[in-house]
């Protein structure tokens, strides 16, 4: 059925770093070349409503998705596609989704950034902007209820999303049932327009884990070395029963705010400082450097992915769009509630 | 000291006190005692339930109703923060997950702190993901005197407006019990607005072993001159009225909603094609909600029915006031009702 190969996991269990750094590299290339791919779509008026990108927050979110296994449970934001595609979210759901096919997870129902597989530990975001965090709490609370030991959880937030009631509510919930979660905020220095300045007041958020009595970190989240050591550490305490780790990433977001936003207001300044690098490129030039693959590898890799991308985006646009004729307008999962 | 027993229970104006007197009475049940059992008999039949709320666990709620739950079911009467939006949040987590949680709001007034979570994500799970979302959000709601604006309010035309949810607004100790049951069985969310006001006065001879299922109106009075739609506390002004009425010679019938959303149309269409007037009566706001949709329903698909404008009662377009004399004009009574009724009757 699906008519692309993923990126290869690793054929034994690779406990190398090295190996590790390629895989995750490699999920980051896809994810940024598949975003550029829907952005140009975008421009071409192919795709119905915003699109987002997580250019600058690869690395970050590629460690969060890779750190995660079976079981676990990811509440990937708009800037994850890396973190998705590394837990194991196909790129047709992304496609599939982006195209509005009826194919996809979301059937039409729902676009973009707003997709996922709650059943597979994928949840599908909502918009408003530290909600999920619960719901992840809840996820993990019932995995206690339940006897299933050992799994985690995952949420990512921008900082943006600190200054919500709801993220508060479910940081101190966290707390106080000491559960297994990740949270994961990036830093991007901008809030849609919105700089730190206007958005916060303490020195660091990672202040904020002493707060509620949880472990902080910090990281660059510009080197993906540092993002796949400290998350791998953070989620290895959680399932270890070290309760709730907040993680602080720090970066600069390198596109607008969606794609229709030119973010002409991202001050030239944080664009030269060391946490306005590309992700990317820091992470392939350490590949090089390290000799952990060579040039022509790197391109072999890069045209791989775009050649996986043409060929989801290919399928994508051949599936059938949503029929309102053929809808089923039943909101209720108990069909006989349902008023129609 | 036996000599004191009688007065205070007449100072409660309570019928019988079973506890004193179980011995020689039947037992009475309470619309309390009533939400008390179904918890009790959720927990126990399903392993899948647990209940989570602000002073749920060895306190036993503001209102009691969990009372002595958390020692018979260690581990699932849990005491949560103050924190309706993540107390509702991590409820369709677990219930997406398998689990059936049970959410009490202290009072329903709170529940809009937790609202974004209830409209937007749990109302929307099914729709979105095809995955359910069975978690059950009790609200105690409705005034009592000196409740005042934040301990008083009737929410339950808010949440029908959003699609996915359920909205149960049981008035009976019999309908408390078995329709808390059905909610914590139902796939989807289900916002329970149990009433404050019934919590303690209104009491029955026992528990139901049958029900109706939701989404069905029951006919609590049968008459042929006018129809009165009502649920939730106002059904028993409505009864009151309705008797005030039969002794003027009027037979009013009086619908019990019991479900607001679903919302049993066909039975009150079938009643206003019989009485050809009908009176809807709320204890909610006035601009929207229950008694709006139903008078909506009625003009749209029954207006051939109708022998006179349809009528609606709710309270007054202001906050829920405070004092005990504003408190109980600010809502329907029975005597406003018996008023609407003769008014609707002369028309
Ligand atoms: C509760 C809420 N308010 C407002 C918005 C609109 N909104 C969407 S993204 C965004 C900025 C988010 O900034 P941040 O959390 O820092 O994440 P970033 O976009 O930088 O990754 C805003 C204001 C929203 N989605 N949710």
């Amino acid at each position: 059925m699906l008519p692309t190969t993923p990126v290869p996991h690793p054929t034994s269990k690779a406990s190398d770093f090295s190996e590790t750094f390629r895989r995750a590299y490699r999920w980051m290339l896809l994810a940024r070349l598949a975003e550029e791919k829907m952005a140009s779509l975008y421009r071409a008026g192919k795709i119905t409503g915003g699109v987002f990108l997580g250019k600058g927050q690869e690395a970050i979110s590629v460690a969060t998705g890779i750190a995660l296994r079976d079981g676990d449970v990811f509440a990937p934001l708009i800037r994850d596609q890396a973190g998705r595609l590394a837990f194991g979210e196909s790129l047709l759901d992304f496609t599939l989704t982006y195209m509005g096919a009826r194919s996809g997870p979301m059937r039409g129902r729902d676009g973009n950034v707003h997709r996922g597989r709650p059943r597979e530990g994928m949840l599908p975001m909502i918009s408003h902007l530290g909600a999920m965090v619960s719901v992840v709490n809840g996820i993990l609370m019932a995995n206690r209820f339940q006897g299933r030991l050992g799994s985690v959880g995952a949420a990512s937030l921008g900082e943006g999303a600190t200054s919500t009631g709801a993220f508060h509510e479910a940081l101190n919930q966290a707390a106080v049932e000491k559960l297994p979660l990740i949270l994961v905020i990036t830093n991007n220095q901008y809030s849609y327009s919105t700089p730190n300045s206007r958005q916060f007041a303490c020195a660091d958020l990672v202040d904020k884990a002493a707060g509620y009595g949880v472990s902080g970190h910090t990281v660059d989240g510009t080197d993906l070395a540092d993002c796949l050591k400290l998350i791998g550490n953070a989620v290895e305490c959680a399932r270890a029963g070290g309760g709730p780790q907040l993680v602080i990433a720090t970066s600069l977001r390198l596109v607008g705010h969606g794609e229709h936003d030119d973010s002409h207001y991202v001050s030239a300044h944080l664009r030269e400082m060391p946490l306005g690098r590309d992700c990317l490129t820091v992470a392939e030039s350490r590949i090089l450097s390290e000799s952990w693959a060579d040039k022509v590898t790197l391109d072999s890799w890069h045209r791989d992915s775009l050649h996986q991308i043409e060929e989801a985006v290919a399928y994508s646009t051949r599936e059938a769009a949503p029929d309102p004729a053929q809808e089923d307008w039943c909101a209720y999962s108990s069909r006989q509630l349902s008023e129609g | 000291m036996c000599l004191f027993i009688p007065a205070i229970i007449r100072g409660l104006s309570l019928p019988v006190s079973f506890s004193l007197h179980s011995e020689l009475l039947p037992t009475l049940i309470t619309y309390l005692e009533a939400i008390r059992e179904a918890l009790a008999k959720a927990l126990n039949d399903d392993p899948r339930v647990y209940i989570y709320g602000q002073d749920v666990g060895f306190f036993g709620g503001a209102f009691k109703a969990t009372k002595g739950l958390s020692q018979r079911f260690p581990g699932r009467v849990i005491d949560s923060p103050i924190s309706e939006d993540a107390m509702v949040g991590s409820a369709i987590g677990a219930s997406i997950q398998g689990m059936r949680p049970i959410i009490e709001m202290q009072f329903a007034d709170f529940s809009t702190v937790g609202f974004n979570q209830i409209v937007n994500q749990a109302a929307t799970m099914f729709w979105r993901t095809g995955v359910a979302c069975p978690i059950t959000i009790r609200l105690p709601c409705g005034g009592t005197s000196g409740s005042g604006p934040f301990h008083s309010q009737s929410l339950e035309g808010i949440y029908s407006q959003y699609p996915g949810l359920v909205v149960l607004t049981p008035a009976t100790v019999e309908d408390a019990y078995s329709m808390l049951l059905a909610a914590v069985e139902c796939d989807d969310p289900v916002i329970f607005c149990e009433h404050k006001y019934l919590y303690y006065h209104l009491k029955a001879d026992g528990l139901p072993n049958e029900a109706l299922p939701i989404g069905k109106a029951r006919i609590t009075r049968a008459g042929r001159d006018a129809t009165v739609v009502t649920y939730s506390a106002m059904l028993h002004e409505c009864l009151a009225a309705a008797e005030e009425l039969a002794g003027e010679g009027w037979e009013i019938e009086v619908i019990d909603l019991r479900s607001v959303k679903p919302l049993d149309t066909d039975t009150v269409l079938a009643s206003v094609a019989r009485t050809g007037r009908v009176l809807a009566v709320g204890e909610a706001w006035p601009w929207g909600g229950v008694t709006a949709e139903v008078l909506a329903r009625i003009a749209s698909e029954g207006f051939n029915l109708l022998d006179a404008p349809p009528m609606r009662l709710n309270a007054k377009d202001t906050p829920v006031p405070f004092h005990p004399n504003l408190w109980g004009t600010h809502r329907p009574t029975a005597k406003t009702i018996a008023d609407a009724l003769r008014s609707l009757l002369r028309l």
